[in-house]
């Protein structure tokens, strides 16, 4: 038999039911490939003697015909997830004593459907990055990295990459800024961040909660349709959370594009646009066009604010959301003398310097005397955002861009750790999504010259994640990627 | 009511007080999450993953408490927003898991409402509400159990509390106090508070600021955090007016500051400075969406209200004829109204009211006893007033009947048959003892005949004696007169 991981869900849930291996000798198989490439550090924590439990049950059910809609498929979760007895780290040093007496709501949707949990995946820490370089457990690499380590994106950096060298079916991941887009693009996979409400937030760590989303990475857009349908769903125990239906989103795989409209932002194609990026945007409208859609340029004149309004915003709620972290209840903790030294030996032991940065940030643009200055006016340029794609889709049902100006870069780039801006900008085609909660996927559309992989992202109206499944097969079909 | 003017032998001068008071809602769980409000329990019994602040856990607003504050803010005749937020407000505390509290700041759920407050001498005033918001409580921190370590019990932590602001419209401690109590009585009426400030389930920060007599300014004020009676929120008014007198009149200046208030001293000291102020860096709570309210639910929540203190006060009044005083100490407290009005009921309302002020609660006090205990029944007042205003016992006995029913809790008409307590009216009966008490005091009698009219009252008593008491004094009276007179 070929080498089963490298099949994908849809392929896995065949075999499964035809019997043709068992989820035990998948769960196996993939329990060895982690150890064999743990180079990649793409795994936290890895979890082989639950995850086998989890198969042999699984079998058990493919046996008695009670299989589930992914009974026996072997997952890798974002170690910001909280699994119940499997320590969640969120990548941080002040959490990585933490076993979580709770399970997420999405990560318990999975396990609710069959799903089996093969480890927790590194990530930026706290999911602060676009590199995955800021995990306190080490940076991942990139499987497409040729002669010197490459990063995978981020932060759902080892979720990409474990997706990508077949250390799992598919993974979990979440999108704060560009988090699940990013990283596909890099890793050469698809990837999608629902409609904000889409999936519960409950059980996930909170990195900015008005923008955090939990989405899924895997090989194509049929597997990502298949996982969304697990994990979307209302959930009490999420206030923001949206009571609308989810639809079998694999239906839509099949559907045709006729006459649909395609929007272009004239704002993602600035001057300098790497050309490489640039010529594969316009292939990926051509193949749209030619199968009947049509193909306009929009405008999204409020786009050079994107960048400021996020990382003005996401620090803002960061720094609240992290204050929870300070060595009271749970987590790592450096005594002190009185109860502000602990605070301030526990957290600055305790966290990473890009955590401090934008813990730092938000703390500033809250204080009084900067807060109308800063977060009021981010505020007022988020809802401009928001009204620009809702203009938008006035005149288009999805909007195409590129997901990254740029392909993998390498680890320890010296321009991107100088100037952290440099860092932020690789996220100007992604943030605006997170500020106006739209859904968006990532797919791969082909390699540079160099040989690494380039990104398309789709954008499309709320909860409308079925229109985009249905552009993005079309898109995967003509543009034939070649995955690892 | 008079004014309250602070002299010195350099001037006059008046206070500006405005309260803030945090009110914990009766509620069963808590108001982001579903673990239990109960208080007494063991520590750390009930909290929930979210009250811990665990991470990824996320509030949930609970319905109840947005009920129990739009009955508040109605109960204060105020504005109920239909548009409210939540806003976080940021401070690193070891009982406070978060490190931030989920409350309200720029669009409180209730807006600007009055009460009415009743002094002591018989008038009224108007104190302006200024906002109620709602927010969750922090645990408690303690730190006297060990020399080197504190404790922290989460219990609290996350309870629902309202937090009411009034207008600066005190200008006497009196008026506060009259507040406080108004205030406690209204949340008792509406179940939305159980008001026991010395549990903390109502405490109060005390803003407190002085000007010259008649003038309009408003001066800097010192903040009292916490003050935990009534009696001491007038106290600490009293003695931070004094302090402010002082150091103006020492030529200095007062700033902003918070302090703390100390009962034992009947003095306050400095907690903070304005400079140390915190910055609470609030900003809204991206985990709630706002908190819209539907005309629909405001006008079912309107509907559910119950008579309140100020209005059956009135009513007492006008109908029933009660003076204001005694309307007000029976409503003050929703179940001595109850009380009263189950034994007014069919009787004489104003002398059941005479009886309930005078030795119903006298009894009540002695015994040390909650009205909900009391031996005697509302029905059962009511009927031994009724026994008196037919004539059936004089209102002497009557005392002598409800000492019984005191002791027993027996229906007074039974009393009254068994012991043979019922007035003589007849006539021949009373004359007979008349003639007896007229043949054994010649005197007397000479005395009166000669212009000491006054001695009839003697007569009457003696009379009434001999009869134990059961002789109906109108009718020995009139008889005693007529006798004398002959």
């Amino acid at each position: 038999m070929s080498d089963i991981t490298k099949l994908t869900v849809s392929e896995i849930l065949k075999a499964l039911k035809t019997k043709e291996f068992t989820s035990y000798e998948l769960t196996e198989a993939y329990l060895r490939n982690m150890e064999n490439n743990r180079n990649y550090n793409a795994y936290i924590t890895e979890n082989a003697e639950i995850a086998l439990q989890q198969a042999k049950e699984s079998d058990i059910r493919y046996a008695k015909g009670e299989n589930r809609a992914l009974e026996g498929i072997p997952l890798g979760i974002k170690d910001l997830f909280c699994t119940k007895n499997i320590r969640t780290t969120a990548a941080s040093h002040i959490l990585d004593n933490f076993i979580p007496p709770y399970e997420s709501t999405v990560t318990q949707n999975l396990l609710d459907d069959g799903a089996v949990f093969l480890g927790k995946l590194n990530l930026d820490e706290f999911a602060m990055g676009g590199s995955n370089e800021t995990s306190y457990f080490g940076p991942v690499i990139n499987p497409w990295s040729k002669d010197k380590p490459l990063v995978p994106g981020g932060s759902s950096g080892g979720s990409a990459a474990a997706v990508a060298a077949h250390l799992c079916a598919a993974a979990t991941g979440t999108d704060t800024g560009g988090s699940i887009r990013e990283p596909a693009a890099f890793c050469g996979i698809t990837g999608i961040k629902p409609t904000y409400g889409r999936c519960s937030r409950y059980g996930i760590v909170a990195f900015a909660s008005s923008l955090d989303q939990a989405g899924p990475i895997a090989q194509d857009v049929r597997d990502c349709a298949i996982l969304l349908k697990s994990m979307a769903g209302f959930d009490e125990k999420d206030s923001t959370s949206c009571e609308v239906a989810v639809p079998d989103y694999e239906s839509f795989l099949d559907g045709d594009i006729k006459g649909l409209k395609i929007g272009l932002p004239k704002e993602y194609r600035p001057d300098g646009l790497n050309s490489e990026i640039a010529a594969y945007w316009d292939k990926a409208a051509e193949y749209l066009k030619a199968r009947g859609a049509e193909v306009k340029w929009i405008s999204l004149p409020h786009t050079k604010y994107a960048l400021a309004t996020y990382y003005v915003l996401a620090p803002a709620e960061a720094s609240s959301n992290l204050a929870r972290y300070d060595g009271i209840r749970y987590g790592f903790r450096a005594d002190g003398q009185h109860l502000d030294d602990l605070y301030i030996n526990t957290r600055t032991q305790g966290f990473g310097s890009e955590v401090k940065r934008r813990i730092m940030i938000g703390t500033y643009v809250l204080s009084a005397g900067y807060y109308d200055a800063y977060f009021l006016k981010a505020q007022k340029m988020r809802r401009l955002i928001h009204d620009d794609f809702m203009n938008a889709f006035k005149e288009c049902d999805v909007i195409l861009t590129p997901t990254s100006p740029i392909t993998a870069f390498p680890i320890g780039d010296e321009s991107m750790l100088e100037n952290p801006i440099n860092m932020y900008l690789n996220d100007v085609f992604t943030v605006s999504v997170n500020l106006a909660g739209l859904p968006a996927l990532s797919l791969p559309i082909g390699l540079s010259a160099g040989g690494l992989p380039y990104g398309m992202q789709l954008i499309g109206k709320p909860f409308d994640e079925g229109t985009l499944f249905n552009v993005a097969a079309k898109i995967e079909a003509d543009a034939k990627f070649e995955r690892i | 009511m008079a004014e309250y003017i602070i002299e010195t032998n350099k001037g006059k001068w008046e206070i500006v007080v405005g309260l803030e008071i945090h009110c914990q809602i009766i509620s069963k769980s808590k108001i982001f999450s579903s673990a239990s409000t109960e208080f007494g329990d063991d520590p750390n019994v009930n909290v929930s993953f979210v009250d811990a602040g665990m991470p990824g856990m996320l509030p949930t607003l609970n319905k109840e408490c947005v009920h129990q504050a739009v009955k508040t803010g109605l109960g204060l005749n105020a504005k109920i927003n239909k548009y409210s937020e939540f806003s976080r407000k940021n401070y690193f505390y070891a009982d406070m898991p978060t490190d931030y509290q989920i409350t309200q700041f720029r669009y409180p759920i209730v807006g600007e409402g009055e009460i009415t407050i009743d002094l002591s001498d018989g008038t009224t005033k108007k104190i302006g509400i200024e906002r109620m918001h709602i927010e969750q409580d922090a645990g408690k921190s303690i730190h006297d159990l060990n020399p080197t370590k504190s404790y922290i019990d989460l219990n609290r932590a996350g309870v629902g509390l309202m937090e009411i602001v009034t207008k600066p419209d005190f200008r006497a401690p009196e008026e506060a106090g009259a507040f406080l109590r108004k205030l406690r009585s209204i949340l008792r009426y509406l179940g939305t508070c159980d008001g026991n400030m010395d549990e903390g389930s109502m405490r109060c920060d005390v803003n407190v600021s002085v000007r010259p007599y008649g003038s309009n300014e408003l001066r800097p004020r010192g903040e009292m955090k916490n003050v935990n009676s009534v009696k001491f929120v007038m106290q600490a008014i009293e003695s931070e007016a004094k302090r402010h007198i002082e150091v103006y009149e020492n030529g200095g200046q007062i700033e902003q500051e918070t302090r703390q208030f100390d009962p034992t001293t009947g003095q306050s000291k400095l907690m903070r400075k304005k400079e140390f102020a915190h910055d609470y860096r609030y900003f809204p709570e991206p985990d709630l969406p706002p908190l819209v309210l539907s005309d629909e639910y405001i006008n079912t929540v309107k509907a559910e209200m119950i008579e309140l203190p100020d209005a059956k006060k009135q009513r007492f009044v006008e109908t029933l004829g009660l003076t204001p005083y005694d309307a007000m100490v029976l409503c003050e407290n929703k179940e001595y109204a109850a009380f009263f009005e189950q034994a007014a009921q069919g009787h004489d309302a104003k002398k059941v009211a005479n009886w309930m002020m005078g030795d119903f609660f006298a009894m009540l006090n002695k015994k040390r006893l909650d009205i909900s205990q009391s031996p005697v029944s509302a029905e059962n007042l009511g009927n031994l007033v009724e026994l008196i205003s037919k004539d059936v016992i004089s209102g002497k006995i009557a005392k002598d009947v409800f000492e019984i029913m005191s002791e027993t809790g027996e229906d007074p008409e039974k009393i009254v048959e068994e012991k043979g307590l019922k007035q003589v009216t007849d006539t021949g009966a009373i004359e007979a003892i008349i003639n007896e008490v007229i043949a054994s005091n010649p005197d007397n009698v000479a005395a009166y005949k000669n212009g000491k009219t006054n001695l009839a009252g003697w007569f009457v008593g003696q009379v009434i004696k001999m009869s134990k008491g059961k002789a109906n004094p109108s009718i020995v009276n009139k008889l005693i007169r007529e006798k004398l007179d002959q």
